[in-house]
């Protein structure tokens, strides 16, 4: 490892917190991204509202400030939920918002937002034609979106994905104002510790690039394999 | 020698695509109130040579003279080009084209359409433009339609737009590259009438076309190419009511 | 009813985050995140232009260097980009002894630079693929019309260029919005700033950060509507007649 003042291996931590917290994150934001799409497609109004709703505020409120108010607030909230348990029910429980998990949770709710929109426009843009061939030909309502729905939705909501997933991974750098170790938080200690900020400042921007450059390739190949049979891949 | 000068002569084009020659040496001579129409199957390099003549495409060998004056030309790395950009600018604005796809700037209305290259090229005062663009409008029966956006017209209203953008440069030649063959055929009639009309008043004109009774009745030159060469050209009459070549026959042959 | 009225007047009565001193500090924010994102959009745009038709030029060594800059610029977060500026600006030996640091002193100007760079290299890449959507044939009729490259870049390219490019660089104003909070790690007092010092005066996190989103989202929508109206102007020309 290069020792870079000692600040090598620790911003070698630092990268792993970075792309840990960007994987289950997004994780967290396919999940809530496709309970969005399907809110916000259902007839029950209360869910279609609810899932507008989230989406309009979340994408209406820069992330830092959520961040602040999810971090901040939340372990407020968790003490005031706590209190009440032990002032009604006399059950006492301590629980403390660990930075990375907050991180995790703030991140993953921003972009389930987004991804809501990316999947909901992706189901729309199946041919129904083809749902109806699949029910037609005796499929149940869960084999049709696990082989038919799913796979053709995908290829609609890649490129988006993939855009989603690139915007997510710089928005990590954001949990380094709420105190998380990430490599930019490093980074920035060590630049003021060092004064040389140029050196650190330059290697974590070349390390989210070079994420960044991965991920493309990953997400082309992805996508070669979902467009299978809708002509040449570009 | 004070004779005018011929409004366009085309010497000897060869262009090539790569390996393949698609012109293979054509020559033309187009004087005042000529009507020439290129006919030939497609592939037979028609629209090719009527867009080396105003340098849309580079010919890889041949000359232009336009109204007297010969372009002239320099070998680059990248192949013969045109060594004088200014001439060529100059020589593109004596010759107006009408495309297929008619081609108007679709963030301009109409209007702005025709008066654009007028004031913007040939540095006419704007007054005059629109004025003039008025009457051209008028003319090709659209002056209710000065400021539509071509998205709001159909497609023979933005064709007959087009050829008045194109007489509105007061063009030497104007050259069409097959103007009907995108239109709706009900639309086609009121596009040949304008162009009937053009040719009646003398305009000098270089026509690409599939319409056979256009190039029967209104041209005074029919050319018909195949595969990059002239294979017969003379009056309508001649080269239409007997052609003499058996590819020319099966061509004008009637298509069930 | 009238419990209901007590009840107000005693939360108002209690409000001890909301006075005149905090909402001047929101308001002040306020006017700091306008000129920000303002002059760093305003600026970004001036540069990101020229560099869009550079970005479409046949010569490499123009080309390049251009995508080099957006790639760099949009890879990595705006976070790092501040903080390399801001600190490295700092660090420059003997900048504090030059007349450009009565400039560079104040953490504005940091960011600004670090804003400006940002939204110019996303403009650029805007501008760059609206350009590039330019129709060929339209192009094709310029040229045979005797238009000149330059005059064809001005009336013919750019103007349906930008067109095209509103709703993309609608998106665009919103983000560097947003995005303009990370000024407050610079101990910029916009309005993060602002939502900041009155949490960590009252220890009121929900007033504080709820307040300031509640602020924002206005904004955004404002941005929003201000560009629905001129697309609805300015795309007219797409759309096909109504009649």
């Amino acid at each position: 490892m290069i020792d870079l003042h000692g600040y090598g291996p620790r911003l070698f931590e630092g990268a792993l917190v970075t792309i840990e917290l960007a994987i289950l994150s997004l994780i967290l934001a396919v999940v809530l991204g496709l309970l969005t799409a399907s809110a916000k497609m259902s007839r029950s109004w209360p869910l279609h509202r609810l899932g507008t709703l989230y989406t309009t505020i979340i994408r209406g409120v820069p992330d830092l400030v959520l961040m602040m108010l999810l971090f901040f607030g939340g372990q407020i909230g968790i003490n005031m939920f706590t209190d009440m348990l032990y002032d009604r029910y006399d059950i006492d429980i301590f629980i403390n918002v660990n930075e990375f998990v907050a991180g995790v949770i703030t991140i993953g709710l921003i972009f389930g937002a987004y991804m809501g929109e990316t999947f909901r426009g992706a189901f729309l843009a199946v041919d129904s034609g083809q749902i109806e061939a699949g029910r037609a030909y005796g499929m149940s309502q869960w084999l049709v979106f696990r082989r038919i729905r799913f796979p053709l939705m995908m290829r609609h909501a890649l490129p988006g994905l993939s855009n989603n997933w690139m915007v997510l991974l710089k928005t990590t750098a954001l949990v380094s104002v709420i105190g998380l170790s990430d490599m930019v938080r490093v980074a920035s200690e060590a630049s003021k510790a060092t004064r040389e900020p140029f050196t650190f400042m330059i290697i974590v921007a070349a390390i989210y690039l070079l994420i960044a450059t991965f991920s493309e390739w990953g997400f082309a190949h992805l996508q070669k394999r979902y467009n299978v049979g809708f002509g040449e891949s570009h | 020698m004070a004779a005018t000068p011929i409004p366009l002569e085309v010497r000897n084009i060869k262009k090539r695509f790569g390996n393949t020659e698609v012109l293979k040496g054509l020559s033309l001579q187009a004087h005042k109130g000529d009507v020439i129409t290129l006919i030939g199957a497609s592939g037979s390099g028609k629209s090719t040579f009527l867009r080396c003549m105003n340098l849309l495409e580079q010919p890889n060998e041949g000359d232009l003279i336009v109204h007297g004056e010969e372009i002239r030309f320099k070998e680059t790395r990248h192949g013969r080009e045109p060594a004088d950009w200014k001439q060529v600018v100059r020589m593109r604005a004596k010759l107006s084209m009408v495309f297929q796809s008619f081609n108007l700037w679709s963030h301009m209305t109409l209007l702005e359409n025709v008066i654009e290259a007028p004031v913007h090229v040939l540095g006419k005062p704007k007054k005059e433009a629109v004025e003039q663009a008025h009457a051209l409008l008028e003319r090709v029966g659209l002056s209710e339609r000065a400021d539509y956006y071509p998205a709001q017209m159909s497609g023979g209203q933005q064709q007959r737009g087009a050829i008045a953008r194109a007489l509105a440069m007061d063009p030497e030649v104007m050259l069409f590259d097959e103007p009907t063959s995108a239109l709706d055929p009900e639309l086609v009639g009121d596009v040949l009438k304008v162009m009937r009309d053009l040719a009646d008043e003398g305009r000098t004109m270089i026509v690409v076309t599939h319409e056979m009774s256009f190039a029967r009745d209104v041209s005074t030159q029919v050319i018909y190419l195949h595969q990059g060469l002239v294979e017969e050209a003379g009056p309508p009459a001649e080269v239409l009511g007997n052609p003499k070549s058996e590819r020319l026959k099966q061509f004008l042959a009637p298509k069930h | 009813m009238e419990a209901l009225i007590a009840n107000i007047t005693e939360l108002l009565a209690e409000n001890t985050i909301f006075n005149a001193q905090t909402l001047g500090y929101y308001g002040e924010g306020l006017v700091t995140t306008v000129q920000l994102v303002f002059l760093s959009l305003i600026i970004g745009l001036v540069l990101a232009i020229p560099l869009a038709i550079g970005r479409g030029s046949k010569r490499k060594w123009i080309k390049m260097p251009i995508f080099f800059y957006t790639y760099v610029f949009r890879g990595t977060p705006l976070l790092v980009q501040l903080y390399l500026i801001y600190y490295g600006v700092v660090f420059v030996e003997g900048i504090q002894d030059t007349w450009l640091w009565l400039i560079l002193e104040r953490p504005f100007y940091p960011a600004l630079i670090a804003f400006t760079l940002n939204t110019a290299a996303y403009t650029t890449e805007i501008f760059h693929g609206a350009i590039k959507a330019t129709s060929r044939g339209e192009i094709e009729a310029a040229r045979a019309y005797g238009m000149s490259y330059s005059l064809m870049m001005r009336r013919i390219i750019l103007p349906s260029a930008f067109r095209r490019a509103l709703p993309a660089y609608g998106n665009e104003v919103i983000f560097m919005l947003h995005a303009s909070a990370i000024a407050s790690v610079v101990t910029i007092m916009d309005l993060t700033g602002a939502a900041r010092f009155v949490y960590a005066r009252f220890y009121a996190p929900f007033e504080a950060f709820l307040f300031v989103a509640a602020i924002y989202l206005c904004l955004t929508f404002a941005i929003l509507y201000l560009f629905r109206y001129l697309e609805k102007r300015m795309l007219a020309h797409l759309k096909p007649a109504s009649q």
